[in-house]
C-alpha cells in the first residue's frame, strides 16, 4: 500500500510544482492548493497505513484494538488541513486584489515591489 | 595581586565605558563644565595605574583576570609590564587632559553629551587594548578601538567629507582588525598558546615555527592599517574631519599607536629574523619619508600634524624593527616624546582654530601677545618635536642617531632616511608652533584673544611635562624608559640618555638635522611648491584608490543582486525547486540509500478506482483550458485525497478534507468569475520543457524518499504514548481529537489564531478602498 501511496505522492508533487513554475497568478494558486495536499497525503504515508480501523478506543475498552490508524500523523494533518486552507484563502484574495491593481494576471508583469531597469544606487558617501 | 587590586582593574577596565552611560545625561544638566566631572574618571584611572609602577619598575609584571570562555580555555585577562604600564599611563593621563579640553572645545555644542560618551568609549576601548593579555581580549579591544574611532570622525555627519572619512578609517582599520585577528589565530595554532605573557615566555617557539612568515604578514597587516603605515596611511589625515580633541587624542597620541604597541610587544617574539629587520625598517622608513613630505604641502595645521604624526609613526616602526636594544630605547623615548609634543600640538592647532578661525598658517601671524599660553604650550611642544636640548625630543633623537650610527651601509641609509625626516618634522613643527605667534599680525575672521582654561591646560600641561621629563631624566627613565624598554626588548634594559649634550657623532647628526630643519623651515614656500608640483606629476594615491574600490565594491554588489535578485519570480521558483530536487536526489544516489524495488502492490479494486480518480483529477488540471475544468478538476483531486483519507483509517481527516474542499471550490468559483484563467499555458516549448525536468524530478524525489521512508523499521514510541494516555488521563476516545484538543491543545490555539488572522486580513484586503488608478510608472519610479 505504501508503494502505490509513495507514487502518488511525487505525482502530486510533480503536477502541484508544474503549476506552480508556471507565470500565470492562477495556475500558481491551482499548485499550491495540491501542493498542500501532496504534503499531508506524504505525512500520512510516512505515519504508515492501515486499512480502515480509525484510532478510537471502542466503548467499554481501555486500549486500542490492534492494527488500528496511527493517530500522530492525522492529528498533524488535521491542522495542516486547516491553515493550508486559510492560507489558500488569503493568498486567492490577494491574487484577485493585485491583479484589480496592477491589471496583470502574470508574475513578470507584477514588478512593483522590484522594478525593472533599477539604476546604480547612489556613488556617495 | 591581591583580589582587592584585581577588582579594582577590573572596575577600571569597565569604569570608562559607565562613564560613557552617563556622560549625556550629565552634560544635560551642567552642560560643558561636565567635563570636570567626567575628567575624574580618567583621573582615577591615572592614579590607579601609577600605583602599579613602583612593581613594574622593580622588573615584575601584574597579572590577573577572569575566566571567559572555560571551556575553550579563553581567560578575560590583563598584564602589565612596563610597555602597557606607560601605555595605560599615556592614555588615561591624556585621556584626563583631552576630556577637559573638549569640555571647552565643544562647548556649547548640541551633541556634547554624544561626544563625551563616546571619547570615553574609545579611553575604554584603548585601555583594555594595551593591558589584554588573552588574544581574544586583544582582538575585541582593538576592533571596539576602530568603531569607536569611526563613530568619532564622523561626529560632525552632516558633512560628507567626515562620513567618508569615517567610513574609511573603519574600513582600513577593520579590515587590517581580521588581518590581526587571522594572525593570532595562527599563533595560536603554531605555538598553542592564546595569551601574550605565555607567548612572550615560549622563546624561539614562534620564529622557529613553518608559519611564522604567514603569522608575521598577518599581524603586520593588522599593525601597519592601524599604525598608518605607508601605503594605508591615506586614511589618517582624513581622519582630521573629527572634532580638534579627537585628532589630539586618538589620530596622535594614543588610538594611531596601537600598532606600534603591538609590534613593540611582540619583539621579544617575533623580532631578531630577516623579515622583521627587513620588513618594518623599510615601511617604516618610506613612511617617514613620505609623511614629511606630505606635511611640508599643507598649510593647514591640522593637516600638517596628521602627516607629521604618519612619518612619526614610520620612524618607531622604522626603530621597533632595528633590531638593536639602543633603536629599541629610542623608540620608546620618542615614543612617550611624541604623545605629549603632538597632543599639545594638535590641542595649539585647535585652540588657535577657535579662538581666530583660521587654521591656514599663511593667514597666521602675531597673535602670541594676544595667546601668550597658548604660545607658551605650542612653542614648548615644537621645541621637543624639533628635538632641541632641555625637551624629551632631544633625549629621543640623541639616541635614534646613537643607535643608528653603527657605520653599517643599511644602517647609513637608515640614518639618512632619519636626519631628512627628522629635519623636515623640525621645520613643520616651527611653522605650527612658532610661525602663527610672531611677525605681522594677519587678519582673522575672530579677534584672537586667549582662550579659557579648559581649553589652555591641557596643552599647557603637556608641553611643560616634556620639558620635565628631560630635566628629570633619570627617575622618569627609571619609573618608565628602562622598564618599557626591557618589556620591548625582552631582557632587562636601562636607559640612560640625559638632557646634557655629550660631544659625539650623535650630537654632530642633531646638529645638522637642526641646520637642515631651520633651512627646510626659511624655504618652506619653495618646499610646498615643490612638493605639489611633484604630486600632480604622479597624480594617483591610495586616497583616489580607495575611492574607486568602494565604487568597484558598489557596481559589482550591484551586479551580483541583478542576477541573484532579479526580481522574477518564476526565477527564484525554478532554482528553488532546482535545488529541491537536487537537495533530494543527489544524497540518496551519493550515500547508496536508494530503496529497494517494492513488491507488487495490493489493493483492493475500489481503492485503486480512487486512486485513479485522483490521477485524472491531476492529469485534468494540468491540461485545463477553461476555468471550469480546473475549478471541478481541483474539486475532484480533492475529494479523492478525502476518500483515501475515510478509507484508510483517517475519518476526522476525510471530513475535514470534504469541508475543506468545497469551500475551496466555492472561492475559487467566486474569484475566478473576475480572474480568468488563459485558455493555453503561454510557457514557450523550451521553459515548459525546463519545468516539466523539475517537476518530474522533484515529484520522483519526493516518491523515492516516502518509499525509502517506509522501507525502513517505524518507530511509534510517540503514537504509543498518546494511544497509552488518551483515555488514561485525558478521559477521550478519539486519540486525534485529544491529541488536537487537549496535547497539544497550545497548538491548536495557534491554529485558530492563524485562521483568525487570514480571516481578518482578507476581510482588509476586500474592503480597503483604493485611491484612483495611478499610471504603474509613476508607482515604480517611487
Amino acid at each position: 500500500m505504501e508503494t502505490v501511496f509513495s507514487i502518488l505522492v511525487g505525482l502530486f508533487f510533480a503536477v502541484g510544482i508544474y503549476l506552480i513554475l508556471s507565470k500565470h497568478v492562477i495556475r500558481i494558486l491551482l499548485g499550491i492548493a495540491i501542493f498542500s495536499n501532496a504534503v499531508n497525503l506524504l505525512i500520512f504515508t510516512s505515519g504508515r497505513i492501515v486499512r480502515s480501523t480509525a484510532p478510537i478506543i471502542p466503548m467499554g475498552e481501555q486500549v486500542l484494538p490492534a492494527g488500528a490508524a496511527n493517530p500522530l500523523p492525522q492529528a498533524l494533518i488535521l491542522t495542516a488541513i486547516v491553515i493550508s486552507f486559510s492560507f489558500f484563502a488569503f493568498i486567492l484574495v490577494l491574487a484577485f486584489r493585485a491583479y484589480q491593481e496592477m491589471g496583470v494576471d502574470h508574475t513578470a508583469g507584477m514588478r512593483v515591489a522590484e522594478p525593472e531597469g533599477e539604476r546604480l544606487p547612489p556613488m556617495g558617501y | 595581586m591581591g583580589t582587592g587590586a584585581q577588582s579594582l582593574t577590573l572596575l577600571a577596565l569597565l569604569l570608562p565605558f559607565l562613564g560613557a552611560i552617563i556622560a549625556p545625561v550629565l552634560t544635560r544638566f551642567l552642560k560643558h563644565n561636565a567635563a570636570w566631572i567626567l575628567a575624574l574618571i580618567p583621573l582615577w584611572l591615572f592614579i590607579h595605574f601609577a600605583g602599579f609602577l613602583e612593581t613594574v619598575a622593580g622588573g615584575n609584571s601584574v597579572s590577573g583576570g577572569l575566566d571567559w570562555v572555560p571551556s575553550l580555555g579563553v581567560r578575560f585577562s590583563w598584564y602589565l609590564d612596563g610597555l602597557s604600564l606607560t601605555f595605560a599611563l599615556l592614555i588615561s593621563g591624556i585621556g584626563t587632559l583631552i576630556v577637559l579640553y573638549s569640555g571647552g572645545y565643544l562647548k556649547g555644542h548640541v551633541q556634547q553629551g554624544r561626544f563625551f560618551s563616546f571619547i570615553l568609549m574609545f579611553m575604554g576601548a584603548m585601555q583594555g587594548l594595551v593591558i589584554s593579555d588573552s588574544f581574544l581580549m586583544l582582538f575585541v579591544f582593538w576592533e571596539l578601538t576602530s568603531i569607536t574611532s569611526f563613530l568619532l570622525i564622523g561626529f560632525d555627519h552632516d558633512r560628507e567629507a567626515a562620513r567618508r572619512a569615517a567610513l574609511q578609517a573603519l574600513i582600513v582599520t577593520g579590515l587590517g582588525g581580521l588581518s590581526l585577528l587571522a594572525g593570532l589565530l595562527v599563533i595560536w595554532g603554531a605555538t598553542g598558546t592564546q595569551d601574550l605573557s605565555t607567548l612572550l615566555a615560549s622563546g624561539d617557539a614562534m620564529r622557529e615555527s613553518p608559519l611564522y612568515l604567514l603569522a608575521l604578514v598577518l599581524v603586520l597587516g593588522g599593525a601597519f592599517t592601524k599604525s598608518a603605515q605607508f601605503p594605508f596611511h591615506f586614511w589618517l589625515p582624513n581622519a582630521m574631519q573629527a572634532p580638534t580633541p579627537v585628532s589630539a587624542y586618538l589620530h596622535s597620541a594614543t588610538m594611531v599607536k596601537a600598532g606600534v604597541y603591538l609590534l613593540m610587544r611582540l619583539n621579544p617574539a617575533f623580532g631578531e629574523t630577516v623579515a622583521w629587520e627587513t620588513i618594518l625598517p623599510v615601511f617604516g622608513g618610506t613612511t617617514l619619508i613620505v609623511g614629511t613630505h606630505l606635511a611640508n604641502r599643507h598649510t593647514d595645521m591640522n593637516l600638517m600634524h596628521a602627516y607629521t604624526t604618519v612619518a612619526s609613526l614610520g620612524l618607531l616602526v622604522m626603530l621597533t624593527g632595528f633590531g638593536a636594544e639602543k633603536a629599541i630605547e629610542a623608540a620608546v623615548l620618542y615614543l612617550i616624546a611624541h604623545s605629549m609634543f603632538k597632543g599639545a600640538l594638535f590641542m595649539v592647532a585647535g585652540l588657535i582654530d577657535h579662538e581666530t578661525g583660521v587654521r591656514d598658517i599663511r593667514r597666521l601671524g602675531g597673535i602670541g601677545r594676544a595667546m601668550p599660553l597658548t604660545f607658551a604650550a605650542g612653542l614648548l611642544a615644537a621645541l621637543s618635536m624639533g628635538g632641541l636640548p632641555l625637551f624629551f625630543g632631544f633625549l629621543a633623537k640623541e639616541e635614534i642617531y646613537a643607535a643608528l650610527g653603527t657605520g653599517t651601509p643599511w644602517a647609513t641609509v637608515l640614518i639618512l632616511v632619519a636626519i631628512v625626516g627628522n629635519a623636515l618634522m623640525f621645520a613643520v613643527a616651527f611653522m605650527v608652533g612658532l610661525k602663527p605667534f610672531i611677525g605681522k599680525r594677519g587678519e582673522t575672521p575672530k579677534k584672537a584673544h586667549e582662550g579659557p582654561p579648559l581649553l589652555w591646560t591641557g596643552p599647557l600641561v603637556l608641553g611643560v611635562s616634556g620639558m620635565i621629563g628631560a630635566l628629570l631624566s633619570e627617575p622618569a627613565h627609571a619609573l618608565f624608559s628602562s622598564p618599557m624598554a626591557s618589556a620591548v626588548s625582552g631582557t632587562a634594559v636601562e636607559v640612560h640618555a640625559s638632557t646634557v649634550p655629550h660631544i659625539g657623532l650623535p650630537l654632530l647628526l642633531s646638529l645638522m638635522t637642526i641646520a637642515l630643519g631651520v633651512g627646510f623651515y626659511l624655504m618652506q614656500e619653495r618646499m610646498r611648491d615643490g612638493v605639489a608640483g611633484s604630486l600632480k606629476a604622479i597624480g594617483w594615491g591610495p586616497d583616489r584608490g580607495f575611492d574607486q574600490a568602494m565604487r568597484g565594491l558598489l557596481r559589482l554588489s550591484f551586479r551580483v543582486t541583478k542576477i541573484i535578485q532579479n526580481g522574477r519570480l518564476d526565477i527564484y521558483l525554478t532554482v528553488t525547486f532546482a535545488m529541491v530536487a537536487l537537495t533530494l536526489l543527489l544524497p540518496m544516489v551519493i550515500f547508496d540509500e536508494l530503496p529497494s524495488m517494492p513488491d507488487m502492490p495490493m489493493l483492493l479494486p475500489h481503492e485503486w478506482t480512487i486512486v485513479a480518480i485522483a490521477v485524472i483529477g491531476l492529469g485534468a488540471m494540468v491540461y485545463a483550458k477553461d476555468r471550469l475544468t480546473a475549478i471541478v478538476s481541483l474539486g475532484i483531486q480533492g475529494l479523492a485525497v478525502a476518500l483515501l483519507f475515510m478509507l484508510f483509517g483517517a475519518p476526522d481527516l476525510s471530513f475535514t478534507q470534504f469541508m475543506i474542499e468545497t469551500l475551496s471550490v466555492v472561492i475559487l468559483a467566486l474569484v475566478m468569475t473576475r480572474l480568468r484563467l488563459s485558455p493555453t499555458d503561454h510557457r514557450p516549448a523550451g521553459e515548459k520543457a525546463m519545468d516539466v525536468t523539475i517537476a518530474g524530478a522533484c515529484g520522483l524525489a519526493f516518491g523515492l524518499l516516502l518509499l525509502k521512508v517506509t522501507q525502513i523499521p517505524f518507530d511509534d514510541t510517540l503514537s504509543q504514548f498518546f494511544e497509552a494516555h488518551s483515555l488514561a488521563i485525558a478521559h477521550g476516545r478519539n486519540i486525534v481529537n485529544v491529541i488536537i484538543v487537549d496535547f497539544r491543545g497550545l497548538d491548536t490555539l495557534g491554529e485558530i489564531a492563524v485562521v483568525m488572522i487570514a480571516g481578518l486580513a482578507i476581510l482588509a484586503l476586500i474592503r480597503v478602498t483604493t485611491p484612483p488608478k495611478q499610471p504603474v510608472s509613476a508607482r515604480e519610479g517611487s
